[in-house]
């Protein structure tokens, strides 16, 4: 088995004339957790798109968990997790229930299934609500709960698209030890944020602007490359050449 | 066990969680199939005349106590002057006219021929046309009467009369509420199901948990399956609660069996839901999705054969409701219902069914992608 559980080359997505993704390369291998940031509009959500076969590239080759992107799609969904920017469970059904279909779709034995739910709710503190509507609940517990339910059938990678975003502090620091965890379960963590705190957990990161990747190293060596304090002044000095509006 | 069977929970329980899906499903059909069928009456009564009566005579006297006399014709106006009567017409108040002019009584003895004069306001063209076929009837009859009476007896009757007796089978006492409120129930089954199953994915997409739908590896026709099953469920009792009304409320039990019926909307559902779930995967939004159903409901509805006659439409038109199903819906309930028709005497338009219920699932399917 090869090393990488994600490899891209020369990917491309194109919308008429509008290159969203501009022939990007990149490895992220098993295990590791893999910072993708970017400006709004830089690509970031289409690249991910791709990878997670939900969007057919223009051009390029990449595999994720070992198939082709293009012919191979249905297994790659077997094989990732995937948590969009806009929260995706049912909101009129219990924690639970969001629990149960999810798990069901994926094929996991009945049983499995409930014994799994209690160990979740009880590792999530959700025990008291798991019979409620995901509606009522406040919007950390949903991102905490939609990340559990996206590793739930014990994926190789997840796919994690700003999963914080407006989260307070003390939810995304909870929130970031949950992806320790099912890193150190050996599922490997593809993420796009915009806190760049975030992009210091992260084992590399890399930075896209204008559809294209202008840097990929650990946090550390890319301070040092841009002679930077902080990630934050890295990040400055590449998306500042930004052409694209959005 | 099969993904499907957790789809199919998921989608009972937001149904059932949805209180406004449920008054859709059951009160909405129920009011409305007591309602429609009484005010949808074809039957026109109530027509209002204006009668111009220049001669003043006795002839011309029970002329009009005829008209009045048949429950169809309200007496507005009864004159000497024109104007007046236009007046009433123009103020919609009037929606005929019939002129008696002077000397009608004397001609009619003396000449053996009188004429009548009748203005139709065609504004209301349904009204027009009977009331003035009505009003030719009766001035008819009242004609062959005053002949027999008056004239020479009826063996020197120079011009014979062929008189037409009918008799209407399969519904003979002509109740138009047999002939309406199967209708009216097809109508109500097609219009639950397209609309609940049009809004459907539609409404995973914007929620944005489609998203989450096509990232797992879900397999299409399951999905597709998912959402097809709940609403056929539903449509099956909601035509139950209609069959239900139509005994205790119409007391209409069908000739045929329920059985032929249930058969055959057993795979109508599937056609009208496999339509409302294709719209629903090409729109983009729900009120696109309802705006779509709402203009191909229209066209069916009202070609569909219950409000206006098909063997009268022009050729092309009739050509066009073959594609209509709600048609053979309609078609198959009035001869199961009145005629007692069976399943071999219904198979041809079984057929077309099965193969159009296919046709449209399988589009169905493959229109909806799971990568853009």
């Amino acid at each position: 088995m090869n090393k990488n559980a994600i490899v891209v080359n020369n990917l491309s997505k194109q919308f008429g004339q509008f290159k969203a993704v501009d022939d990007i390369s990149f490895e992220v291998a098993k295990g590791e957790i893999f910072g993708f940031l970017g400006a709004n509009g830089a690509g970031k959500t289409t690249a991910m798109k791709m990878l997670c076969g939900l969007s057919m590239p223009t051009s390029g080759q990449a595999s994720v968990a070992g198939f082709d992107v293009y012919k191979e799609n249905e297994s790659i969904k077997k094989n990732i997790g995937y948590m969009s920017q806009k929260f995706s469970l049912y909101e009129d059904l219990t924690v639970r229930e969001n629990i149960k279909f999810y798990a069901g779709i994926y094929g996991i034995a009945p049983q499995k299934i409930k014994e799994k739910t209690n160990q979740l709710l009880q590792q999530l503190v959700l025990e008291k609500e798991a019979d409620m509507l995901v509606s009522q609940l406040p919007l950390g517990w949903k991102q905490k709960l939609a990340f559990s339910v996206a590793i739930f059938h014990e994926p190789q990678i997840v796919f994690l698209d700003e999963p914080t975003g407006g989260v307070d502090p003390i939810t995304r620091r909870e929130f970031w030890n949950l992806i320790y965890d099912a890193a150190a379960n050996g599922i490997t963590i593809f993420v796009t944020t915009h806190y760049m705190d975030e992009a210091e957990y992260c084992n590399r990161v890399s930075i896209m602007v204008d559809g294209k990747i202008e840097a990929l190293d650990s946090p550390g060596n890319l301070k040092k490359t841009f002679n930077a304090k902080s990630m934050d002044e890295v990040f400055l000095h590449l998306a500042r050449k930004a052409k694209r509006i959005e | 066990m099969s993904p499907l069977r957790y789809i199919l929970e998921k989608e009972f329980k937001q149904i059932f969680r949805n209180p406004a899906i449920l008054k859709v499903i059951f009160i909405m059909p129920v009011i409305q199939l007591i309602m429609l069928p009484m005010a949808a009456d074809y039957e026109i009564k109530n027509i209002n005349i204006a009668v111009i009566d220049r001669d003043h005579s006795a002839v011309s006297n029970q002329l009009v106590q005829k008209i009045t006399a048949s429950n169809y014709f309200k007496l507005v106006s009864y004159d000497n002057d024109f104007d007046a009567a236009m007046e009433s017409i123009e103020n919609d108040k009037a929606d005929l006219i019939l002129e008696i002019p002077k000397n009608f009584e004397v001609n009619l003895y003396n000449e053996k021929e009188s004429k009548l004069f009748l203005a139709v306001n065609a504004i209301n063209g349904v009204k027009a046309n009977l009331g003035a076929a009505y009003l030719t009837n009766i001035v008819q009859a009242y004609n062959s009467d005053f002949r027999i009476e008056t004239l020479t007896p009826v063996r020197f009757n120079e011009i014979p009369i062929i008189e037409i007796s009918s008799s209407n089978w399969y519904n003979p006492k002509m109740n138009y509420k047999i002939f309406m409120v199967p209708g009216i129930l097809v109508l109500l089954i097609t219009i639950v199901g397209m609309n609940l199953s049009s809004i459907n994915i539609v409404r995973e997409k914007e929620m944005g948990t489609i998203e989450q739908i096509n990232v797992t590896p879900i397999k299409k026709a399951h999905f597709i399956l998912g959402k097809l099953i709940p609403f056929w469920v539903i449509g099956i009792v909601v035509i139950s609660v209609g069959f239900l009304i139509a005994w205790l409320v119409y007391g209409i039990i069908p000739l045929g069996s329920y059985f032929t019926l249930y058969v055959f909307a057993a795979i109508y559902l599937m056609v009208i839901l496999g339509i409302g779930l294709l719209i629903s995967s090409y729109s983009e939004n729900q009120q696109q999705a309802m705006l779509v159903t709402f203009f191909i409901m229209m066209i069916f509805v009202l070609m569909g054969g219950l409000y206006t006659s098909i063997d009268s439409m022009p050729i092309w038109a009739r050509w066009f409701t073959r594609l209509n199903p709600i048609s053979y819906f309609i078609e198959v309930m009035r001869m199961v219902v009145l005629k007692g028709s069976r399943i071999n005497d219904i198979a041809p338009q079984l057929l077309i069914m099965v193969i159009y219920a296919i046709f449209i699932n399988t589009w169905a399917v493959l229109s909806y992608h799971k990568r853009s």
